[in-house]
């Protein structure tokens, strides 16, 4: 008895909640992808997405302005990632276990300083519409009836594009994620380039850390990233760290869980645990098939990818 | 303005200071942090230093929590020192757990004792195929063991919940996700009686003395971190890395089972979607803490519990949240990796420009 | 990695071993008694210390939420006679066992863990500690001195659906459901059962988030829920995460555990709330007089242990009176929810007609009646 009409609204509907759950992975890995450009992996992600969610939720409480809440988030995202690339660029601490430190202490601390705040509620939503374009049949609800960072992470993955493929700053960049050896020859301060990026990146985890508590389940409740900042990490891997397969990737993986619960709901019979495992199980074949090739590795790669650099080392 | 400069050679002294200094910071503040929070900070202190060793029972209970996280930081050790950076050291033990459950699971009321052994060795072997998933990948696809084992971590969970909710669910447990209770038989014995402690903390115990063995008095594990740290002079000298990656996750995946299969026939008794408890990543902190070496593991581990059971203690005794447990250990991770800096590097005061 | 000589390592581990061995000294040479919890003022007999375990935060909104608030009714209720304590965000694995004889050592006598997965380790501690009641709610396995307790939120499941029933413009009505346990398809079946009986068309979805809590994902599976159709939703998970989702997206839901109406006062229909304060009086009274003993305990609507609240000024006046009556029907027992005559999804009579259901029927529901889609995650 299900309509041809209903059935396609059914699937514009679950194409806009995939957008709205891509959002956050988009956010979060195109952050990771501009730390990994020059070099540095931040394992701490997932921390700092917490504590960011905390800020952002706390400053919404405080002041009822969602765009404090982001700048908040995106603060607390840029001062933790200053402080892991302190220690990874200037002091020299491994990059790995560094990472994990924050990741801890993230996910405790934003628990900690969020325990005031797990029975807040924020003032109501406010529903997003594209004018014109949200009237169009299908599409319009499809696409054109998100909160406005949805459009902001696809303009931030084509302006990441065009950042690092298209000006100076963005070769060097590139280049110093590539040898800093050679970069550091020709002049350049690789550890401030390489601050500068961990902090841009942090950021932006932060932002998609805010999203999350502001947006997507105003609420707080300890650990609410619930691993969107590990799904991130493996995403800018998955999509060979180029930011138009992040967007896409993001997309995909936020799409496997709501089609999951769509999926229950007409009645089709997949362990859930199939569809929860996904992601991953795809991002390790992918892993193997993209490094399998050394050459492409090189191309795809930043060379200098996790390795210390110090000046006249 | 400060300066770092690189020494002539590593400092003997901030090698040994340098963990202290890192305990003292994280202790000031946490002192500032129950000072914040208007708790009496002794008291505090006192929740996670004193009251895990003061009685026979406290101590007890603390080498239980310690006994995995040792176990998992020794194969950790043997892998870090080989430069294999295997993260999913949580995926491993949960399939440990989960192979052990399953043979655990074989036994009735008529099973002699030797179903022990067996549950050990199944925790082990279970480990072990999870590690080899990762060094297959990176051998013959060199693809990067961070991701790959981090991946395997959600997807050994996914299997877990699997098994707990479908062909393993006890079929007398109201349909709760969780499996038979196992026989006592299947119990791994007692160190005494009145304590949660097992064999698990001897042979963790054992495995120290075999690493440390293995580490500094073997030539095959010379040859374990030479081809791990420098392929090119160990191509050279004969040594070889593919074995050398082989051996670290083996060894790392097998000591995770181990410790998976020892906490689900021991202190649990059946398989629950809540066997992961994050053991696989806090023995990661456990092993740099205790500087890669099997004696100072014993040290961080007994730390690192001494941390989580006072956290717990700190919440029902003091009112202290639970996250607190968490901020302490990435403090201690944080401050230990700054202060190691000192170690190769000098801090100086540079006059004039940078 | 720096390079360490094996020598400096021991060097290290050795100093490390001395300092932690001095800071132990030093703070172990302090202070070494508790510190005094609220002191009853000089009373001739000790205060009774009950303690209790939360598997989640007590800032919830829901399940642990509705705990607390039925602790703090009993401690003014009695007042010094006893110190209540408690301990939240207690892990349903070996942790447990730990917290359960660290509450005893501190000398509470009386002891309430709160959800279905302490049963085990409760069990176990029960063995040791014989002179220490402990209540486990939810669970199905007791000793001398442990016994089970329950709510029969089913009840409150199906006043909820009589409301349902007539506010549903689409027929179709959702659940976001937790774990697939006898309890939760129970509430399902109440559920529908009830809107059936006042409009006979409608249908239930159910999505399963194989969680008790998880806010995001609860917002995932409400999203898909409403994306397929259904206008008033339900849930058994313990957050505010399906109400607010339904606030956003326009339509109606109900809040559990606790009135939840301050998270979506424009979806909020009804509140399925249930009071474990009755029960814990009576559990903490009978602990004081000495005439406590192992039992197993199902309350509900009769008992004042569940109740719907905060009804929605504009749900029509039919479907309130309705809803009063099932409530007056339950509270003097003259109203059974399953009275057959009662089809499965199959169409086939599970409850014959006039038949009335008993607890063991009751308890072990794993079966979707008539009206609700889907299969039984690992069911029949």
């Amino acid at each position: 008895m299900v309509a041809r009409e209903s059935m396609m609204e059914t699937y514009a509907l679950l194409i806009a909640a995939t957008l709205n759950a891509g959002t956050v992975l988009a956010l979060a890995a195109l952050g990771l992808l501009i730390n990994e450009k020059a070099g540095i992996v931040n394992l701490g992600a997932e921390g700092l997405m917490l504590c960011a969610a905390i800020a952002g939720f706390a400053a919404v409480v405080h002041t009822g302005n969602d765009l404090l809440g982001f700048a908040a988030g995106m603060g607390a995202g840029a001062v933790l990632a200053a402080v892991f690339g302190l220690l990874v660029i200037w002091l020299g601490t491994n990059q790995y276990a560094t990472g994990l430190a924050l990741s801890l202490f993230g996910a405790g601390f934003s628990a900690f300083v969020g325990i005031g705040y797990v029975q807040e509620k924020l003032p109501p939503r406010v529903p997003f519409e594209v004018p014109f374009l949200a009237d169009i049949p299908w599409i319009g609800p499809a696409l054109f009836r998100q909160h406005p960072l949805v459009y902001g992470a696809v303009a931030l993955a084509m302006g990441l594009i065009w950042f690092l493929y298209r000006t100076r700053t963005g070769l060097v960049l590139r280049s110093v994620g590539e040898s800093p050896e050679s970069a550091h020859a020709l002049g350049y301060n690789v550890r401030r380039i390489r601050f500068a990026a961990v902090v841009a990146g942090g950021a932006l985890c932060g932002l998609a850390g805010a999203y999350v508590s502001v947006i997507y389940t105003p609420l707080w409740v300890e650990g609410m990233v619930a691993g969107k900042g590990w799904i991130a990490l493996a995403l800018t891997t998955f999509a060979t760290w180029r930011p138009a397969r992040v967007l896409l990737g993001a997309y995909l993986f936020g799409g496997v869980t709501m089609l999951q619960f769509h999926l229950q709901g007409t009645g089709v019979d997949v362990p859930s645990q199939l569809l929860t495992a996904l992601p991953y199980m795809a991002t390790i074949v992918v892993l193997a098939l993209i490094s399998r090739n050394p050459a492409w590795i090189r191309v795809n790669m930043p060379a200098s990818l996790g390795k210390p650099f110090q000046p006249g080392s | 303005m400060l300066q770092l400069e690189a020494r002539p050679e590593a400092s003997k002294l901030w090698v040994f200071a340098s963990p202290v200094l890192a305990l003292a910071l994280t202790v000031l503040l946490g002192v500032a942090i129950f000072m914040a929070l208007g708790k009496d900070p002794v008291r505090g202190l006192q929740m996670f230093f004193w009251e895990p060793i003061k009685s026979a029972y406290a101590l007890g209970e603390l080498m239980v929590k310690a006994t995995p996280l040792l176990l998992i930081a020794l194969g950790l050790g043997i892998c870090y020192r080989s430069n294999v950076w295997n993260i999913g050291a949580e995926g491993q033990f949960v399939m440990g757990a989960v192979a052990a459950g399953g043979v655990a699971l074989l036994a009735d009321k008529e099973t002699g004792r030797w179903i022990v052994l067996a549950i050990v060795l199944a925790g082990i072997l279970g480990g072990m195929l999870w590690a080899g998933g990762v060094a297959l990948l990176r051998d013959r696809f060199n693809a990067n063991e961070i991701l790959v084992s981090l991946m395997l971590v959600y997807v050994a969970d996914m299997v877990l919940s699997y098994l707990v909710y479908g062909p393993w669910k006890d079929p007398a447990g109201y349909n709760f996700p969780q499996s038979k209770t196992f026989e006592s038989v299947t119990q791994i014995p007692r160190l005494m009686s009145g304590s949660r402690l097992s064999v698990g903390l001897l042979i963790a115990l054992a495995g120290v003395g075999l690493m440390w063995v293995f580490l500094f008095r073997t030539r095959a594990g010379f040859a374990q971190q030479v081809g791990g740290l420098a392929p090119a002079a160990a191509r050279y000298a004969g040594f070889s890395s593919r074995k050398a990656l082989w051996v670290a996750l083996m060894v790392s995946g097998g000591a995770a089972g181990l410790a998976g299969a020892l906490e689900v026939a021991g202190p649990i008794g059946q398989l629950t979607p809540y066997v992961p408890a994050g053991y696989g990543f806090a023995a990661i902190i456990v092993a740099y803490v205790g500087r890669l070496h099997p004696v100072g593991m014993v040290f961080s581990a007994v730390l690192m519990s001494m941390f989580y059971i006072g956290g717990e203690l700190a919440q029902s005794r003091l009112g202290l949240p639970k996250s607190i447990t968490g901020v302490f250990q990435g403090l201690l991770l944080f401050s230990l990796l700054a202060c190691d800096t000192l170690v190769a590097y000098r801090l100086r005061w540079l006059r004039g420009r940078a | 990695m720096t390079d360490l000589t094996k020598r400096s390592i021991f060097k290290t581990v050795a100093l490390s071993a001395v300092a932690a061995a001095a800071a132990l000294t030093l703070f172990g040479c302090g202070k070494k008694e508790e510190a005094p919890k609220a002191e009853a003022p000089a009373a001739k007999v000790e205060p009774l210390k009950v303690a209790f375990a939360y598997v989640g935060p007590v800032g919830d909104g829901g399940w642990t939420f509705a705990h607390d608030n039925a602790r703090k009714a009993v401690e003014k209720e009695f007042g010094d006679k006893i110190v209540t304590s408690y301990v939240e965000n207690v892990k349903e694995n070996a942790d447990a066992e730990r917290v359960f004889r660290d509450m005893a050592g501190q000398g509470n006598k009386l002891i309430f863990g709160t959800t279905f997965g302490y049963m085990e380790p409760m069990l176990k501690a029960a063995a040791d500690l014989k002179d220490v009641k402990l209540e486990h709610a939810t669970g199905y396995k007791t000793a001398d001195n442990m016994r089970t307790y329950d709510s029969r939120t089913y009840e409150g499941a199906y006043m909820a659906g009589v409301i349902a029933g007539k506010m549903t413009k689409s027929n179709t009505l959702g659940v976001v459901a937790s774990v697939p346990i006898p309890e939760v398809v129970r509430n399902i079946n109440s559920f529908t059962l009830g809107a059936q009986s006042v409009n006979p068309k409608v249908k239930t979805k159910v999505v399963w988030v194989n969680e008790w809590f998880n806010p995001p994902k609860e917002t995932e599976a409400a999203t898909a829920l409403i994306n397929g159709g259904a206008d008033v939703l339900m849930q058994n998970t313990d957050s505010p995460a399906v109400l607010q989702t339904a606030e956003k997206m326009g339509k109606r839901a109900f809040g559990w555990d606790s009135d939840m109406t301050a998270y979506g006062p424009k979806a909020h229909l009804g509140s399925a709330v249930i009071n474990w304060a009755p029960y814990y009086i009576k559990a903490v009274g009978e602990a004081l007089e000495g005439k406590w003993a192992t039992s197993q305990s199902w309350w509900g609507v009769k008992e004042g242990a569940i109740d719907m609240v905060s009804v929605a000024a504009d749900v029509p006046e039919d479907a309130k009176k309705k809803m009063e009556e099932v409530k007056a029907g339950l509270k003097d027992g003259s109203f059974s929810i399953w009275k057959g005559p009662i089809l499965g999804q199959d169409g086939k009579e599970v409850l014959a007609k006039d038949a009335v259901a008993d607890d063991k029927f009751l308890g072990g529901i794993m079966f979707y009646v008539k009206g609700v889609e889907g299969k039984i995650p690992g069911g029949k």
